[in-house]
């Protein structure tokens, strides 16, 4: 090895970790390129940040147009968002507050201010609860039982391969409006209606083809030396799947986990038809949240906000994995 | 360490015959090269032994065993891949430890230690215990492969061309050194390469394989001096042997399209037509020899020079000791080492 490692270069290059290496023009390109990157991520977060403000907005700035950049924020949206409420007449909300007796939290204040009386809390917490719980397992059992059904196509000689491939990817295939009115008779029949072991099963099963699919594309990719070789070495199948094929099929885990969860995080027309309390999820949830009076847009963006939390926590946790799976195949084969 | 032995080996797959009835023996200690081009099922057999593939019929046996029903991991082999073997998830260190920290031998952390650092400092990659192995260069992990082989004493080495992919200057090194280390040793090693010289410079004994069949096993020796067909004497050696069809009259033998001729050898009955094999250097430049012919190209290789020689319409190749430079087209006389000269038949095979 010659000293190229510890000197560097003798000019300039146009790829290099060495920030004193890198040309200027190889430079230049790179924070143009920036700067694109950051206008499109800017253009594609517009609507979140639309969402974030409008969550912060009194009922009449949230309708208002054009649009208010500047506006007095206020917590209305929330306080609608967690409570249930009842009209209580002017005189007794003004004289309420002025009492400025200190037993008022900050909610009920809000609340006041707008001639309402807190009178308890609504369903939006248990919902996002439901959400979490169905999206989280279903996510769980399709990764597990996907991984390990992809393994078997990809590794042995299934009878009828290709076909059961095709066929897994047919579960996909009927539009969800098309199968909800048989799913539902058939959940009210079996009593899954509204439970949470007929939503785990239905996004599960739904699921299930496409982490299938994506995992076996991901597994076909390692060679199968590795296996073979660590079979040799002394360790039996199952062992040799989770000390070798586990880890490098992580990125592709981490993808399958991502879309699995999105689409049953986000799921509605099943969630509407199949649920109405007990196992309702958010997305029915907030897309009925009507207020007194109109829809109440400011606790509309408010709860959607709550929605987004999760999966934002889990794509972050992920992204690494997230990162190299995009690049598979591009990089170093 | 200890011996295999194959019995009637056959492995079929969906279009092709990998394997058909093959039957050789590897010897506790020995050092067997199996030889032959691409798709000769040279990695099928080696897979075989390590039961990562099941034959359709025949046995395998070690040390007079057959150990047909054993799985990979009870068989106890070291297999050193073509490609691909390395984790590239672990570094080096846990690479090389890992077949010691397999359920079945679950050797103390102290003594991997030991083991591992013994088998680096063998094989000279000590300084690159720390490091990931999707860093290394060829040469680097070929030799992280074979470290993982030598970590452990297993019943036998099987080793996949595991030079092939390395540039020639390492191949040579690392030939010479896993040389060193099997004679030292003593494992039984079953090494496959479709490089002739590989073969012939390892080997204790070789096995030559062509389109799923053993052609003929022997000594490297046996193999270069008496190939049993004309593949194998064409397989083995550079340049390549001259084989011309040819067809005998009475005692005389009659090289087609060219002047050559010579007597027919004494005491061996010789068919009508065959094919003569002439190795390139038996073929000796002489002012006084007894063929004629002219030079058509010379490539000097340093040692060596290898001289094209035209001789009616046939050409033949010659290698002459030393740097010679002939002029193109000009009149040249030789003479052919009679009793070296191989016979087949028009089949290709060998007339003892
Ligand atoms: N899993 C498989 N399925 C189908 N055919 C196979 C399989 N493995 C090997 N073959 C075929 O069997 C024949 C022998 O293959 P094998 O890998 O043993 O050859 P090889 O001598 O190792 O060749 P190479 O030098 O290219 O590695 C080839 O024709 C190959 O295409
Ligand atoms: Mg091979």
């Amino acid at each position: 090895m010659s000293d190229f490692y510890e000197v560097g270069p003798a000019e300039p290059v146009v790829i290099s970790t060495r920030v004193d290496k890198v040309s200027p023009k190889a430079r230049r390109e790179h924070n143009v390129r920036a700067a694109i990157v950051i206008a499109i991520a800017m253009f594609c977060l517009l609507p979140i940040f639309v969402m974030s403000m409008t969550a912060f907005k009194t009922r009449s700035d949230a309708v208002s147009a054009p649009p208010k950049l500047l506006f007095k924020p206020t917590l209305e949206g929330f306080v609608f968002l967690f409570t249930e409420r009842a009209l209580v007449p002017p005189a007794r909300a003004q004289e309420l507050l002025a009492s400025d007796t200190t037993d008022l939290s900050l909610f009920e204040r809000v609340a006041l201010s707008s001639g309402q009386e807190i009178t308890g809390p609504s369903d939006y917490v248990g919902r996002l609860k439901n959400s979490l719980i169905i999206a989280g397992v279903s996510t769980i059992f399709s990764v597990v039982l996907g991984f390990f059904a992809a393994y078997a196509f990809s590794r042995f000689d299934v009878p009828g391969k290709d076909d059961l491939m095709f066929f897994i990817l047919s579960t996909r295939m009927l539009p969800a409006v098309v199968v909800t009115i048989p799913l539902f008779l058939m959940y009210r029949q079996f009593g899954l209606h509204d439970t949470y072991q007929g939503m785990i099963l239905l996004y599960t099963v739904f699921n299930l083809s496409l982490a299938v699919w994506l995992l076996k594309g991901f597994i076909d990719e390692i060679p199968l030396e590795y296996e073979e070789a660590a079979l040799v070495d002394g360790y039996s199948r199952i062992q040799a799947i989770f000390k070798i094929v586990l880890p490098q099929a992580m990125t592709g885990i981490a993808a399958t986990v991502v879309f699995s969860l999105i689409f049953a995080w986000n799921e509605y027309a099943f969630a509407l038809m199949l649920t109405s309390d007990k196992a309702r999820t958010a997305p029915p949830t907030i897309a009925t949240m009507l207020g007194r009076g109109g829809i109440e847009w400011s606790a509309i963006a408010a709860g959607s906000l709550g929605f987004l939390i999760p999966v934002a926590i889990v794509v972050f946790l992920l992204r690494d994995y997230l990162l190299r799976g995009v690049t598979f195949g591009a990089v170093r084969r | 360490m200890s011996s295999v032995e194959l019995q009637k080996i056959t492995k079929r797959f969906k279009y092709v015959t990998a394997l058909e009835d093959v039957s050789f023996m590897v010897h506790d200690r020995e050092f067997f090269v199996l030889l032959g081009p691409t798709g000769a099922g040279k990695t099928s057999t080696l897979r075989i032994i390590a039961a990562l593939l099941k034959q359709d019929s025949g046995s395998v046996l070690f040390d007079g065993e057959v150990v047909d029903g054993l799985t990979p991991a009870d068989r106890d082999v070291a297999f050193v891949f073509q490609q691909y073997s390395l984790y590239p998830t672990m570094t080096v260190y846990d690479n090389l430890a890992f077949p010691l920290r397999s359920p079945l031998r679950k050797t103390p952390e102290d003594e991997i230690k030991t083991k591992v650092e013994h088998a680096a400092e063998i094989l000279r990659i000590s300084h690159l215990l720390d490091r990931k192995t999707a860093k290394l260069s060829g040469g680097e992990m070929q030799r992280v492969s074979i470290g993982r082989a030598i970590v452990r004493e297993p019943r036998m080495f099987l080793m996949d061309e595991p030079l092939s992919n390395l540039d020639a200057k390492l191949r040579e090194s690392l030939r010479v050194e896993l040389q060193h280390m099997q004679k030292t040793q003593g494992n039984t090693t079953l090494f496959v390469t479709h490089d002739q010289i590989e073969a012939l410079t390892m080997a204790d004994r070789i096995g030559v394989l062509n389109e799923g069949r053993l052609i003929q096993v022997g000594t490297p020796v046996d193999i270069y001096d008496r190939p049993a067909t004309t593949f194998v004497a064409q397989l083995v050696g550079t340049p390549r042997i001259n084989l011309l069809p040819a067809g005998r009259e009475n005692g005389t033998i009659h090289v087609d399209e060219s002047l050559l001729q010579m007597p027919a050898p004494e005491g061996r009955t010789l068919p009508d037509k065959l094919l003569v094999g002439i190795r390139p250097e038996d073929i000796s430049l002489n002012p006084t020899g007894q063929f004629n012919g002219t030079v058509v190209l010379t490539e000097p290789l340093g040692v060596e020079t290898i001289v094209h020689v035209q001789s009616g319409e046939r050409t033949l190749l010659s290698l002459a000791p030393g740097m010679i430079h002939l002029q193109r087209g000009a009149d040249i006389r030789f003479n052919l080492l009679q009793d070296r000269l191989h016979f087949f038949d028009e089949t290709g095979k060998r007339i003892a």
